[in-house]
């Protein structure tokens, strides 16, 4: 059975919001949009996203971490989301483990959202449906794209191809393998919510030297500290004193 | 979480007209035993019918400003299976159904005898509507009460204590209304439902405190630390990702100063409780406006209760929303 | 899912291909079109620069098009209305046109640099500069100068290339990248593709700044530094790499001039300056081999590159006339023998272990993870070379260097710093892009007298240059300003960008003289793009005792309602990006990758909004109208019909085969670089993703200071005229004959009097530390924190706070303060508070900070607003709770003599904006919950949209309406 999903990799998020706003811009004209935004150009503007970059600062100066931190539906295998609906607006497609809600059935009772632990539901204020995450399922199987664009807005646009989308069922497959090798870790894992979106943890490179490194021998100063000999007709002590 | 009045209301509403309705069938189930004199069936059962239902559909009404598409109300029938507020959504319904067949009954007075209990007393209509009729009272009761329990990342609801309490306040109101509608329409009942109503609402008392004593100690499952993956003692967050507020900081969040929540807590234990369990022992003796204002502070109370009851509630998805730069 | 409207959507219908400009970085994108209307736009997977990503910035771009901010028809201040509030009547594009032929004309007619054109962040400068040279003025310059010309001019003057256009980290081989004073930058999209694999691939990322944002998030080790100490830093590392004994030497003795030999003789009038033998050479701007070595194996002076000589690279020599003369390392090593790790520690704040650890760590990688590429390459002295080696180490750094009055020789140290390790235009190191690199400093010059400015005359030179002495200055026989910025004067002799951030203030005093019209293109100089934003509005409105203005006429050019516009006498409406034909020239800021050349183009792909015209087709309208030789056939009629005509057809001279486009030139597109127009090239130019990329033969990839094949290679494309080497300049004689004329020495020009301790002072030729000028006019005590801005990721400038989608993520900003810091003043998480400078004062709420360096504040760049400015509503975050740090910051100082002079680097004019020191305190109890100052709400002007409370866009649907 296929679980899609995203793998978010915090080593290289520089938090620079590529992914908020194309997956805005995806969906607005999309078949889960528009994605309605409330005081456009007045105070307090507010508006529904399915994706938000946040930022965290992490222990005390110096000793600072500034950690950015996409976050979108997990799309749980268990999503507690799913079964509170009453309606069935919102499920969980058996086909690729999706979880989506169908806008003509949702009576925006906002019982969903409270089930989220995690807050990645967000109600259209305008269109009065419940919106979330689709991974993009407009696009990703969308045959008229060539394959490589056949994938979310985000994981497209993500300068440093911090996002990595795949099958988190498929052993093999790119997301699986980063999960496993790179130390892939779920949210609020309390909850046996099960998230399939999974985040990679910041790793650091260290450079160690050794001081065989620092005296070498081919230190340039062996060559430049040499400076020329004194000429033989210098005066010396010779020229001073017998002794 | 946002308390959201429609839902301050629907559950509040409902809460009292389950609670009369329950006062009314113990009182015909008294009565049936002779344990209480037999009121007028048509100035009591079949008011009160009335009275339950309005309050049904005035929580029915409420219920449908929490909804953005009303329209479609119908659809939220289909998950029973699965889902705690799909079968609120059908047992309220065939309560007020069967409530209304209950009025019906006690207005037409069609009581004839369909069997006869082991002990000898009849059984008519009313008394197999009365069964029903508790019965999906106690399941709407649960039902609206689970709504909030089963989600247990909801800490403070996620207790058998949501349920207790749910439907000791809605019975405490119910009876406390039936104490004051007695004094109109059954004079011989006022003081077995103000009783009642006080032993009730002293039990409230109880699971309420229970819930708060509770409440009050729990230790969030989760942290900053398992919210973002990241194990350190000091996190901050910076930005939330957007500064003009958003869905998330609308919905989960009461918005109101620490002081001004603890204002509530007191205000509705003493309006809940206190004032009219005074009240109600004042009034036993049948007077009418002290007991009439037994339900109104009691009710208003309760709104309070409820208001508490959410905004007390602390959503997980509260940890990613915290700043904005 | 499927909702009512989206199950209406018809498919995308089209994809047309063009370029970014949502910020300066120039990515390709493809949009998407339903209906003719915005769907979707996406990178170009097929794009060299940004290979399919985009940002957040470039992700809005239909917010952009369909912004309610939009300016629409060309407008004229209402006749008696005062600047600044943006009373406007509509008029045609003939009246504008008039209005300008014929003020223009007038003033081209009697004296030329009476019309200024200053333009901001745009990317047609090589227009923009041709037009006001043909005009005649030396009035001209883009932002460069208040933007990062520190950056350009530093590492040109000495390595002949620089950062982001002009070259950059090859990080795909790098294992240590320095990023130091850049949070999130120009050159933003290949970065952050770069920097990602580079981490993946188990690089070492260190970044030095105040603040850790951007960049700075995911590097491996934050160290945090001082604003403005940049430069102690990389001194106190050079001086431990030298100790140590770390230095790349047969790198600097083949490639830079650290073996040649100085005269030292104080007395002589060639003290500082290179000691030279006779070589036949032509009168050239390239540097002639004519110098010494002092030859290890013979010890004798022997010329330099001398086949099997070694020289010394220290010590001390006496020429066999008795000169004194050491090699220039020996000065680099005397000069940095003060600035011990110990010492820098105290000035940056970075513990003396980090410093010493930091030059362990570079000059260790440099030299035990050495690179070596199977190419063959000859080098220019004709040595054939098996291999192309490389340190793997590799720097980046942007305006936290450069916007100090110290900045200059900050980046030379750093260039130095570069150059000791080895790592220029190698693999792992620090790489050019094509047409770098130039000749040491580069050929262009502007002219050096003012009768270069006549009448009915284009400019007598370029506008902007690089001056090489005294004797290039853009000054008069007394040595004064000849352009209005001051430009090139003896005030800031480098200033290779200009000074755009002192142009309104000299023309409002007249000083150096009284200018007629102001014409600025997309800069926003009544806000967030100048110093002194508070003082610069009032100039702009201020008028003479007979009631005239100060500036007497004022044109903006801008796509975007903003601060300035309001200013305006005459408002022109650009169009977007997405409306115009644009060239991203390889005579303007390049976009070329380390392997070759690149450039790109726009083109429309949706119709001009309104009347609006691109910026470009007014210059050559102008340019016709007012019959400048470039833009007029000889019979006087009109050469070019617009600007796609100009840009095919156009040739630098006639028949040179140069254009503003290097792509299928010739008849039929079968050339680049050179060749005749070709009258299909925006067609190929679409074809092919909108992008030219050519790639260099590997063996011309590398070395190309050096690299004979590159260079000649180069000069057959008269991409450059000369194929000789360009050594390092580790020592700068350029800043030598400076600062001898300002000792009085040789036969150059002198400057005034005034000003001579002060070129003598700053042109070292070897980078030295000092404070920067504001701190010397300022009570560190009174105003002990620095006040810097960081660049958001999601914002170029101040152009996105009309965009209904960015804004939500920056709509007000906070200054930023260590949360010791703040406590110790008693402020709070949120509080409101003051910032003070003793130029000014503004109110903010603060945010606590781990991710700042105790004695720095800072905050978002450009995100505060005038009220109502942008077309938002006066009750927007953005006035209400935004602020700008400009209102701290002053354009001008007092020097020592009390005059007043730019607050920039006194050797480029580059603006200083990261100098200004600040005090905060908590503002009172019952002070207003709204930053300070305010200015009256400014309002929508004719022509332009309303402004949706509710915006549910549908491209296609109904994309651009308010609904």
């Amino acid at each position: 059975m296929t679980q899609l999903a995203l793998v978010i990799d915090l080593n290289v998020c520089v938090g620079c919001h590529a992914c908020v706003t194309s997956c805005k811009e995806w969906n607005t004209s999309g078949s889960a949009g528009p994605m309605v935004d409330q005081n456009p150009y007045g105070v307090d503007p507010t508006g529904t996203f399915f994706n938000r970059v946040q930022t965290f600062e992490i222990g005390e100066f110096p000793n600072t971490e500034t950690l950015h931190f996409p976050k979108s539906c997990l799309h749980c295998e268990d999503p507690p989301c799913v079964p509170v609906c009453p309606t069935g607006a919102s499920y969980k497609r058996p086909e690729d483990g999706i979880v989506l809600v169908d806008y003509d059935k949702c009576i925006a009772c906002k019982y969903c959202s409270w089930a989220c632990p995690y807050g990645a539901r967000e109600l259209d204020e305008k269109q009065q449906v419940m919106k979330k995450c689709t991974l993009c399922v407009d696009r990703i199987y969308d045959m008229t794209m060539v394959p490589d664009d056949r994938k979310p807005a985000c994981v497209k646009a993500c300068p440093t191809s911090a996002r990595l989308f795949g099958d988190v069922h498929d052993p093999e497959s790119v997301v699986s393998k980063a999960i496993r090798e790179r130390g892939g870790y779920a949210l609020m894992p309390e909850w046996g919510t099960q998230p399939s979106n999974h985040y990679l943890p910041r790793r650091k490179a260290q450079i160690r030297i050794h001081v065989d490194e620092l005296e070498r021998a081919d230190n340039p100063l062996k060559v430049d500290g040499l400076l020329p000999k004194p000429g033989k007709n210098e005066p010396t002590l010779d020229d001073a004193t017998t002794w | 979480m946002h308390p959201a009045f429609s839902v301050i209301f629907l559950t509040t509403l409902i809460g009292a007209g389950q609670g009369l309705f329950l006062a009314m069938f113990t009182a015909q189930s008294y009565a049936a035993f002779n344990l209480l004199p037999q009121p007028d069936g048509h100035a009591f059962y079949a008011q009160g019918s009335v009275i339950v239902l309005v309050l049904l559909a005035l929580g029915l009404i409420a219920s449908f400003f929490h909804l953005g598409h009303p329209e479609r109300a119908w659809r939220a029938a289909a998950k029973w299976r699965t889902s705690w507020l799909s079968r609120e959504v059908i047992v309220l319904p065939a309560f007020m159904g069967v409530v209304f067949l209950y009025g019906v009954a006690h207005w037409l007075d069609f009581r004839p005898t369909l069997m006869t209990l082991p002990s000898g007393q009849p059984v008519d209509p009313t008394a197999i509507l009365g069964v029903a009729g508790t019965i999906l009272a106690f399941a709407l009761f649960v039902c609206t009460a689970m709504i909030y329990a089963c989600l247990k990342f909801l800490q403070e609801w996620h207790s058998p204590l949501t349920v207790l309490n749910y439907i000791l306040l809605g019975g405490a109101s119910g009876f406390t209304l039936a104490a004051a509608f007695a004094t109109a329409t059954a004079p011989q009942l006022v003081s077995f439902f103000a009783g009642w109503a006080a032993i009730i609402t002293v039990l409230g008392l109880i699971g309420r405190v229970a819930s708060l004593y509770r409440n009050a100690r729990l230790k969030p499952k989760s942290t900053l630390q398992t919210a973002i993956g990241v194990k350190h003692p000091q996190i901050a967050q910076k930005a939330q990702g957007f500064m003009g507020g958003s869905f998330n900081t609308r919905e989960f969040f009461h918005g109101k100063a620490p002081q001004v929540l603890r204002s509530i807590k007191w205000l509705f234990l003493v309006a809940t409780f206190l004032i009219p369990l005074v009240l109600l022992l004042a009034g036993m003796s049948g007077a009418a406006g002290i007991l009439a204002l037994a339900f109104v502070v009691q009710y208003l109370g309760l709104l309070a209760e409820r208001w508490f009851f959410f905004a007390q509630a602390n959503h997980p998805q509260n940890l990613y929303y915290r700043s904005i730069a | 899912m499927s909702g009512s409207i989206s199950a209406n959507l018809a498919p995308v219908q089209e994809i047309k291909k063009t370029t970014c400009y949502m910020c300066a970085c120039r990515c390709g994108i493809r949009v998407h079109l339903r209906d003719g209307q915005v769907r979707y736009i996406d990178g170009n997977p097929d794009h060299p620069l940004n290979k399919g990503v985009i940002c957040a910035k470039g992700s809005s771009g239909i917010m952009k098009q369909y912004s309610p901010a939009r300016l629409t028809q060309p407008l004229r201040r209402k006749a008696g209305a005062d600047r600044g509030i943006g009373e406007f009547e509509p008029i045609s594009w003939e009246e504008a046109f008039s209005i300008l032929t014929e003020r223009l004309g007038k003033i081209r007619a009697t004296d030329p640099k009476k019309f200024a054109l200053f333009t901001g962040r745009d990317q047609m400068q090589a227009l923009t500069g041709m037009f006001a040279r043909q005009f005649g003025t030396p009035n001209y310059a883009a932002h460069g100068g208040f933007c990062s010309v520190n950056m350009a001019a530093g590492m040109i003057y000495t390595i002949g290339g620089s950062f982001w256009e002009f070259g950059g980290p090859d990080l795909d081989r790098s294992k240590l990248f320095v990023m130091i004073g850049t949070a999130e930058d120009h050159h933003s999209n290949p970065l952050k593709i770069a920097l990602s694999k580079f981490k993946r691939d188990g690089g070492r990322f260190i970044s030095i700044n105040p603040v850790r944002t951007g960049y700075s998030a995911i590097a491996d080790e934050w160290v945090p530094i001082r604003p403005g100490t940049d430069g102690a830093l990389l001194l106190a590392i050079i001086h431990e790499i030298i100790a140590t004994g770390l230095y790349d030497r047969d790198f600097l003795v083949q490639y830079s001039n650290a073996g040649e030999l100085i005269n030292v003789d104080e007395a002589n009038d060639e003290f500082g300056f290179f000691v030279r033998t006779e070589v036949p050479t032509e009168e050239a701007c390239y540097e002639p081999q004519d110098k010494l070595w002092w030859d290890r194996t013979t010890d004798r002076p022997v010329i330099t590159h001398k086949p099997g000589a070694d020289p010394f690279l220290l010590g001390e020599f006496k020429l066999a006339d008795g000169t004194p003369v050491k090699p220039a390392f020996q000065l680099l090593k005397e000069r940095v023998k003060d600035y011990t790790p110990e010492w820098a520690a105290s000035v940056t704040g970075i513990p003396v272990e980090t410093i010493r650890r930091l030059a362990h760590e570079m000059a260790v990688v440099a030299r035990d993870q050495r690179i070596e590429l199977p190419i063959a390459w000859t080098d220019s002295w004709g040595k054939d070379h098996d291999s192309i080696t490389g340190n793997p180490v590799s720097f980046h750094a942007m305006r936290g260097l450069a916007a100090h009055s110290n900045g200059f020789q900050t980046i030379r140290a750093l260039a130095i710093l570069m150059s000791i390790l080895g790592t220029i235009d190698r693999p792992g190191g620090f790489r050019h892009k094509v047409p770098f690199p130039r000749p040491i400093p580069p050929c262009a010059r502007t002219p050096n007298d003012p009768r270069a400015v006549q009448p009915n005359k284009p400019l007598d030179g370029m506008a902007l240059g690089w001056p090489s002495d005294p004797d290039d200055l853009f000054v008069d026989h007394e040595g004064k300003p000849v352009r209005i910025d001051k430009g090139f004067s003896w005030e800031y002799p480098l200033s290779v960008h200009g000074l755009m951030h002192n142009v309104i203030t000299n023309a409002w005093r007249g000083d150096p003289y009284k200018i007629d019209t102001l014409l600025i293109f997309m800069a926003n100089m009544a806000w967030n793009s100048t110093m002194n934003a508070q003082e610069v509005r009032k100039m702009l409105n201020d008028k003479d005792e007979t009631g005239e203005f100060k500036i007497p006429f004022l044109v903006v050019c801008d796509a975007f309602h903003s601060e300035m516009t309001a200013f305006a006498d005459l408002l022109l409406p650009d169009t977007t990006y997405l409306e115009r034909h644009d060239v991203m020239s390889i005579l303007d800021r390049p976009i070329s990758e380390f392997d070759g050349p690149v450039d790109s183009v726009r083109i429309p792909v949706v119709p001009v909004t309104g009347d609006c015209k691109p910026f470009q087709e007014v210059v050559i309208e102008l340019g016709s109208r007012l019959k400048l030789p470039a833009f007029t056939k000889p019979d006087g009629s009109r050469k070019f019909r617009d600007y796609p005509d100009f840009v095919v057809n156009w040739e630098t001279e006639p028949g040179s085969g140069i254009g503003f486009l290097a792509g299928w030139r010739g008849k039929g597109g079968e050339k680049f670089l050179r060749g005749e127009p070709n009258p299909n090239q925006w067609e190929m130019y679409a074809k092919n993703n909108c992008v030219y990329h050519y790639e260099l033969p590997k063996s011309y990839q590398y070395m190309r200071n050096w690299n004979k094949g590159y260079l000649e290679w180069s000069q057959r494309n008269r991409i450059t005229r000369y194929a000789e080497p360009i050594n390092i300049h580790i020592y700068s004689e350029v800043l030598q004959r400076f600062r001898a004329a300002a000792q009085g020495k040789g036969f150059s020009r002198k400057p005034p009097v005034h000003l001579a301790k002060r070129v003598e002072t700053y042109f070292d030729p070897l980078p030295f530390f000092y404070d920067t000028l504001e701190s010397h006019v300022t009570d560190k005590h009174k105003y002990p924190l620095a006040a810097i801005t960081q660049r958001p990721m999601a914002m170029y400038h101040s152009w996105d706070s009309q965009n209904a989608w960015l804004r939500q993520i920056h709509t007000h900003n906070y200054l930023f303060v260590n949360t010791k810091t703040a406590r110790s003043a008693g402020i709070e998480d949120d509080d409101w508070i003051w910032v003070e400078s003793q130029w000014g004062k503004v109110r903010c709420m603060c945010r606590h900070s781990e991710a700042v360096e105790p004695g720095t504040v800072w905050t978002w760049n450009a995100i505060g607003k005038a009220a109502g400015a942008w077309n938002l509503t006066p009750d927007a975050n953005e006035s209400q709770r935004g602020f700008l740090l400009n209102h701290l910051i002053s354009e001008e100082l007092p020097d020592r003599a009390g005059n007043r002079i730019s607050n920039s680097d006194p050797i480029t004019g580059q603006a200083a904006w990261y100098d200004v020191r600040v005090r905060i305190y908590k503002a009172e109890a019952g002070e207003p919950e709204q930053t300070s100052p305010q200015f009256a709400s400014m309002k929508p002007y004719p022509g332009m949209k309303d402004r949706s409370s509710i915006l549910a866009f549908v491209g296609g649907l109904f994309g651009g309406k308010s609904k």
